[in-house]
């Protein structure tokens, strides 16, 4: 399983939580086209606590956490 | 021709209650811009880095930029300027709210307050006109009873004030306006009550000020908001979440302090999240003067509405003391600004007793009924107030910053700190340019000298690679010089995420008719930031001082995202020193001269 936490305004309407099965999504993008989320949305996008980029590739056991353009300070 | 100074100091004497006008010094107002950069200089100048900070020699400066009162976004900032009696160094505490513009406005650059009153005093200013009354009746109380007892006399002023901390001598104590804002670090409120001044309040008759080329300020407003606008941080992420959106991304890169440092990854993060807060518990977003960001956050504690916390303070109340109560942090919050302590330090000055108390150092007979827990909901709320009106013997010692009280007990080591100063919510361990910034701010431990969050984290203006150190040292130079600029200008540093060094020059000139380009602006910023430095010089700075607690050196992150990371200080400081011209930590002769201070 795969699972992509998603953060701020990608919450709405979705879960925060969701796990994906591994044989059918090979990178980030593969996932963002599932969860309707526009690549040029995403702000940060993280795979295992490493910032990544959506060709990037994910696996079995990988954590996506997905947030649009959001600071502080 | 105008300009977008006032063009006039108040300098008020406490200790012979005296009030005169000076002129401000054009040429050098010009060259240190104002604010940050201004007071420094005239604090240098003045002597006062050789000074006991507590003493009647010390001297408090509020100043305001040649933005604050000016119509541009977010100009309406003051900053708070003196010896902090919390690291013996520079303090200087930018504020937001309304107070800096009102002040400015009246006609005013900016306040110097010199000696100590023999009782409880107050300053009123209304435009033109100052006067010193005395304050007894005020003394005692909190933020808002003291914001509103004085807006019933002045329902037209915007109030300053110390609260209960700054009485006491917290050394964590700092100045509050409109009840809710604070120029927070370094115990900047510790020196207004050294000199028994309890609060100051100001009407202004005009609502901005006149600057130097009404037409181009009118078009660099226009094209600064555009650019606000455009950004999705200054127009989505900052108003919708506030500065708590970070909670979870930091946590996700592993690098979300935890239990006094001791971990770096919580769990239970969500729970105190801005996603938390907005979704549960948000009624309204506040905004400062003039400002089209809004990130300020009013929330609801039980039956009360009370300003909701940053993300600093989320962290430092929620994951460093291993809470998980979002409403617990809500209250202590509160507690902060209603006693006039820094929201940072006070709350990670408790997480370093929990861990005295964890580790057996700190003994229940000295906790007087309210354990010091990780996780405890009633620690966080009642150790707040004990420290901010110096209640219990313990009390006083946490009000004294965590430095002071694990050196009481012999462990300075879990002091979370920099120069005395707590370090707030990034783990330098798993991002290596923001610990260059940490062990390198002038005040000590502190995130907004040098926001490298910003490109190792968000990305903005690109992405640097975290955990790498090639180029921090640059970047971090160049952060913090453009920061000592913004800080000086009197807008908000969040700006900063929309805006770059060009678009502030053009504020400031078509403000005050100076010729900065984004070169020269940023040589400005490093004139300031040396000035700084060697005003710790001066104060007797040690030259090994520019460095970060051991847990960060020695200890790898155990666990999480970024398991394994250790800081690589050692390698990027000499880089740093370098890129600088500072040579053991100061800066050189030539650097002086290059810099024209
Ligand atoms: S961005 Fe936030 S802190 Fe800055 S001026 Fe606006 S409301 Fe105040």
């Amino acid at each position: 399983m795969i699972e992509v936490r998603l953060f701020a305004s990608f919450r709405a309407g979705r879960e925060k939580i969701i796990l994906l099965d591994a044989s059918i999504y090979k990178t980030a993008s593969d996932i963002l086209f599932s969860l309707d989320i526009p690549e040029d949305e995403v702000a940060i996008l993280l795979i295992n606590g490493r910032h990544s980029k959506a060709y990037d590739t994910v696996k079995d056991g990988d954590i996506v956490a997905l947030f649009p353009p959001v600071g502080g300070g | 021709m105008s300009t977008s100074y006032a063009g006039k100091l108040l300098r008020v004497n406490l200790s012979d209650s005296t009030l005169r006008t000076e002129d401000l010094d054009l040429e050098l107002a010009e060259k240190y811009i104002g604010g940050r950069g201004l007071g420094t200089k005239i604090l240098y100048d003045e002597g006062v880095a050789t000074v006991d900070p507590l003493s009647a020699e010390n001297k408090l400066l509020l100043m305001t930029g040649p933005l604050t009162g000016a119509i541009v976004p977010t100009g309406g900032r003051y900053m708070a300027i003196t010896k902090s009696p919390l690291t013996g160094l520079i303090a200087s505490s930018n504020s937001g709210g309304v107070w800096g513009a009102r002040l400015k406005c009246a006609g005013w650059d900016g306040i110097i307050i010199e000696g100590a009153a023999a009782s409880p005093m107050r300053l009123h200013i209304e435009d033109g006109n100052a006067e010193l009354l005395p304050a007894d009746g005020l003394w005692g109380k909190t933020s808002e009873e003291t914001e509103s007892e004085l807006k019933g006399i002045y329902p037209k002023a915007s109030v300053l004030n110390i609260g209960p901390g700054g009485e006491s001598g917290s050394l964590l104590a700092c100045i509050i306006n409109e009840a809710d804002r604070a120029a927070g670090r370094s115990g900047v409120g510790a020196v207004m009550g050294s000199k028994n001044l309890k609060a100051i309040s100001v009407i202004a008759s005009k609502s901005s000020v006149e600057p130097y080329d009404k037409e181009a300020l009118a078009q660099g407003n226009k094209s600064a908001l555009a650019m606000i606008k455009e950004n999705g941080v200054t127009s989505g992420g900052l108003p919708t979440y506030g500065t708590a959106v970070l909670v979870n991304i930091i946590n996700n890169i592993g690098s979300y302090p935890t239990k006094n440092w001791q971990e770096s990854y919580d769990p239970d993060a969500d729970l105190t999240s801005g996603e938390t807060m907005t979704d549960h518990h948000l009624v309204k977003n506040t905004a400062c003067h003039r400002c089209p960001i809004a990130c300020g956050r009013v929330v609801k504690v039980g039956e009360k509405t009370v300003g909701g916390p940053e993300y600093e303070v989320l962290w430092a109340y929620g994951a460093n003391c291993g809470v998980s109560d979002i409403e617990a942090i809500f209250e202590a919050n509160y507690w902060c600004n209603e006693l006039g302590i820094d929201a940072i330090s006070t709350p990670c000055t408790i997480a370093a007793a929990m861990e005295l108390y964890e580790k057996g150092f700190i003994t229940d007979e000295e906790c007087e009924g309210v354990p010091l827990k990780w996780g405890s909901t009633d620690a966080i709320v009642e150790w707040t107030k004990r420290m901010g009106y110096g209640e219990t013997a313990l009390g006083k010692l946490m009000a004294q910053g965590s430095y002071r009280l694990c050196e009481h007990y012999g462990q300075p080591d879990l002091s979370m700190s920099v120069k005395k100063q707590e370090m707030p919510a990034y783990d330098a361990r798993g991002i290596q340019g923001i610990g260059i910034n940490y062990a390198t701010s002038n005040r000590g431990g502190c995130h907004v000298r040098g926001y490298l969050i910003s490109p190792e984290i968000l990305g903005l203006p690109e992405q640097l690679d975290r955990l790498a150190t090639e180029g921090k040292a640059e970047w971090t130079k160049i952060f913090q010089d453009l920061t000592a600029v913004i800080d000086s200008s009197g807008m908000c540093l969040f700006t900063s995420f929309a805006l770059g060094a060009p678009d502030y020059a053009e504020l400031i000139n078509a403000a005050t008719g100076t010729s900065y380009n984004a070169d020269t602006l940023l040589a400005a910023g490093e004139r300031i930031y040396n000035l700084e430095r060697l005003f710790n010089k001066a104060a007797g700075m040690e030259s090994d001082a520019d460095k970060l607690p051991k847990r960060l050196t020695d200890v790898p992150i155990a666990e999480g995202p970024s398991k394994g990371e250790i800081s690589k200080i050692a390698d990027t400081l000499p880089e740093y020193y370098e890129a600088r011209g500072w040579k053991e930590a100061f800066p050189t002769e030539e650097t002086i001269e290059r810099l024209g201070l």
